[in-house]
């Protein structure tokens, strides 16, 4: 083990991204969701940037990274919008009580 | 008409039945607006203005031919080409001859005369000027028929003739009577005029065939053989064809089987009983075979039936008129029975007596006819003989000439009837046509006609009174308009029979027989029949004995008349009710011939109308039903088809997308979290399938 390589990161990565799951899937409220969300993107940024630093492909990796964070943000503004509208509609924030679309 | 002759051109003689006409028009036009502003008396003075003027014309038309040399005596007036087709030429032609001369002055002159007298009748029917203009129309029509120099002119007058008739019958149109009356003389005049169209045809057929299309007199008469040598059916077409023009005859000179419509015609007014009865309508016939004579000299079969025809009826007629109490309805009857006689002297091919007859009881008849008017109008419009009587005082004019008037008709000596009447008897005795049998019929009817005729005037005239006191009260002659036509008819009834002397009276005595030397170039000139011309040395005496015997049994009849209805020694009963009054009621009913007609013609037509309308309702009506149903019934198949079959594929394409919906919509929690439950499985699935596909390659 040594040195910390490349499966380090993509293990690493791979936590992140099954909490982010994990979160985004069991939580009830619309905001952990949100939060899973993030957790997920984040797992995607570390893969950016760790292959970006082993793999000789120049910043291509880190461009990608600050996009992601970039769409992160709006995306959180986004979903905090339809947060907000989902509160004012049913005066909860609950996904499971919001089933109105049901078939 | 003589096939060498030529004619004279004489435009003006078309004026003789076109002043009538436009005297018809002007009243029809305007008769209504000339009677309000000016009075009847304008209307009058119109109508007998015109046909004046064409008395004057055809008076100056006889003067005319009177100049010309026997041969020639053809006035012609070409109008203009009627009907130019193909070969065909027909034109708007008149032609006087001295047969037509005869004609046109019996009908504009006792036309005339009853137009004159109709202005007096007829004065307070609110339809004085509608009466005038019908008689004006009539006058022309009747005109027209004797005038025309073709078949097809002359059957146009023929038709108006019948059409005025109908009109005038039923005049006074608002009883139902009177319009039924009307309506019956014009269809029996069609059954007539049915057969008379078809003789027309086949003459003009045969004429053609024969490379001669024509149907005026002058150009068919030279070429009648044409029609002897054809044949149809194996019967020679002059056969066939006169029988047809027969038929038309029948129709208008009330012949048996087609009379009956004569004595119902007389529901119009007087007037018009002497113009159609007595001067022109019913000579229609007789006329008609006058100027085909040549046609009919051919075919001695039709003679025969004419012969017989004309002596059945006059027999039937004079029978009838015994019993009758109607005073018109007599003189209907014995019209019908004096017509017998011409069409008897017409089928024993004495064409000359016939017209003679023609002229002769023109007079009598207008005369009986316009008195028994002008009595009928002093009793306030009664006409049964047995509710008068004892009129002879009161009514001195009317009485005296209908009393000469009948012995006109009955034959008494030296009247316009006797010589006449003797001249058929006699060619009907001795014409090669004749028989003794039609001689011993004329003689008895001679004898039924005395007696019927001086049974009216007993019952009219003598006798007592029968009438109510009011009537009684009213009596009162008629105005001079009236009386005066009368005495000049009573003038005519005594002297026109001494233009036809007979030869066995008048020969001795150096009286010509003017009416056969006038009438020659017509009759006797061109292919004569033989027996039809002048008595012999050897047959005076018979000729004489034959006189004699009709003028006893005559004599007979008007002693028998005295004796019953005179000075009543006889009581008319014994013979009413001999042989258990079967006789009696017989002719008191007319042989019920009017019943017979009624059961088989009338009836029979309904019962075929019946029999139709049913085959109209039950058959075709239940085919048109029938093929309906059929349509609605593919109808509601049809529409099974749309409901079930069409109606059905779309709903269920609609039920299974529903069916399918429904459950499909399951999927759709609403909750997100099985949504991304759902992604994450796909998403593992995905990576899977991958996995083991990369594996496996």
């Amino acid at each position: 083990m040594g040195e910390i390589g490349i499966t380090h990161w993509v293990v690493l990565s791979a936590i992140l991204f099954s909490l982010g799951l994990f979160c985004v899937l069991t939580r009830r409220n619309a905001l952990g969701i949100l939060m899973g969300i993030e957790l997920i993107l984040n797992s995607a940024n570390v893969n950016y940037v760790a292959f970006a630093r082993y793999a000789d492909t120049g910043y291509d990796g880190q461009i990608f990274a600050i996009f992601v964070i970039m769409l992160a943000a709006a995306e959180a503004a986004i979903g905090l919008a339809i947060v907000l509208g989902v509160y004012q509609a049913f005066e909860t924030i609950d996904v499971d009580a919001t089933d109105r679309l049901r078939g | 008409m003589t096939p060498h002759l030529a004619p004279t051109a004489a435009p003006w003689v078309a004026l003789i039945p076109l002043l009538p006409l436009a005297g018809a028009a002007g009243l029809a036009l305007g008769g209504a607006r000339l009677q309000q502003r000016f009075g009847k008396g304008a209307v009058g003075w119109l109508a007998c203005g015109t046909v004046g003027a064409s008395f004057a014309l055809s008076v100056a038309a006889v003067a005319t031919l009177l100049g010309l040399a026997p041969d020639d005596r053809l006035l012609v007036a070409d109008l203009w080409a009627w009907i130019h087709v193909g070969g065909l030429q027909v034109d708007v032609a008149y032609g006087v001859d001295p047969l037509s001369a005869v004609m046109i002055l019996v009908v504009t002159g006792i036309g005339g005369l009853i137009h004159v007298y109709a202005t007096g009748y007829m004065h307070d029917d609110d339809g004085f000027w509608r009466f005038f203009a019908y008689l004006n129309l009539f006058t022309f029509a009747m005109l027209t028929l004797v005038l025309a120099d073709n078949l097809l002119l002359l059957f146009l007058g023929w038709e108006g003739v019948g059409f005025c008739s109908w009109g005038l019958i039923g005049f006074w149109h608002k009883e139902l009577a009177n319009t039924t009356a009307g309506n019956k003389a014009f269809i029996v005049n069609r059954i007539g005029d049915f057969g008379f169209v078809l003789g027309i045809f086949l003459l003009f057929w045969t004429f053609d065939a024969a490379g001669i299309p024509t149907l005026a007199f002058r150009e068919m008469e030279p070429r009648a053989d044409i029609l002897n040598q054809a044949r149809l059916w194996g019967v020679p077409v002059a056969t066939l064809a006169t029988l047809l023009l027969f038929v038309g005859a029948t129709g208008k000179s009330a012949q048996i089987p087609l009379y009956v419509w004569l004595p119902d015609a007389m529901a119009g007014p007087t007037p018009v009983s002497a113009l159609i009865h007595a001067a022109t309508m019913v000579t229609a016939g007789v006329y008609m075979i006058g100027r085909l004579h040549w046609l009919f000299a051919l075919a001695p079969v039709t003679l025969h039936v004419i012969a017989v025809v004309g002596a059945a009826t006059a027999l039937v007629a004079a029978t009838i008129a015994l019993a009758q109490n109607d005073i018109k309805k007599v003189l209907a009857y014995s019209t019908v029975s004096q017509l017998g006689y011409m069409v008897l002297a017409m089928g024993v091919g004495a064409w000359g007596a016939g017209i003679f007859h023609l002229l002769t009881h023109a007079f009598f008849k207008a005369c009986l006819f316009l008195a028994a008017g002008s009595v009928i109008h002093a009793m306030g419009g009664e006409q049964d003989m047995r509710r008068m009587g004892g009129l002879w005082g009161k009514l001195p004019h009317t009485s005296r000439t209908f009393l000469i008037a009948t012995l006109a008709i009955a034959g008494a000596p030296f009247l316009a009837g006797f010589f006449s009447k003797d001249e058929i008897l006699w060619q009907a005795f001795s014409s090669r046509h004749g028989h003794v049998l039609l001689w011993l019929i004329g003689t008895t009817v001679a004898g039924l006609t005395a007696f019927y005729m001086f049974r009216q005037v007993f019952l009219v005239f003598f006798g007592e009174c029968r009438a109510d006191e009011h009537t009684r009260h009213h009596l009162h002659e008629s105005p001079a308009v009236m009386t005066a036509p009368l005495w000049i008819l009573a003038a005519g009834s005594v002297l026109t029979g001494y233009l036809g002397v007979p030869h066995a009276l008048g020969g001795p005595l150096g009286v010509a027989h003017v009416m056969n030397d006038w009438l020659a170039p017509v009759f006797g000139g061109y292919r004569p029949v033989a027996g039809a011309g002048q008595p012999h040395g050897g047959e005076l005496a018979l000729e004489l004995g034959l006189m004699l015997a009709s003028v006893a049994v005559a004599a007979g009849g008007v002693l028998l008349a005295w004796l019953m209805y005179g000075n009543r020694t006889l009581a008319p009963e014994r013979f009413s009710e001999a042989l258990g009054g079967a006789p009696y009621r017989l002719v008191l009913n007319k042989y019920w011939v009017d019943e017979a007609y009624d059961l088989v013609f009338v009836r029979g037509t309904l019962a075929v109308c019946r029999a139709a309308a049913w085959v109209d309702t039950r058959v075709i009506d239940a085919v048109v039903d029938g093929s309906a149903t059929v349509v609605r019934g593919a109808a509601a198949i049809g529409r099974l088809i749309d409901d079930w079959v069409v109606d059905g594929a779309v709903n269920a394409v609609a039920d299974v997308t529903w069916a399918v919906g429904r459950r499909a919509r399951r999927i759709q929690t609403g909750a997100i979290t099985s949504y991304l439950y759902v992604v994450l499985l796909g998403v593992l699935g995905g990576v899977f399938l991958w996995w083991s596909w990369a594996s496996a390659g």
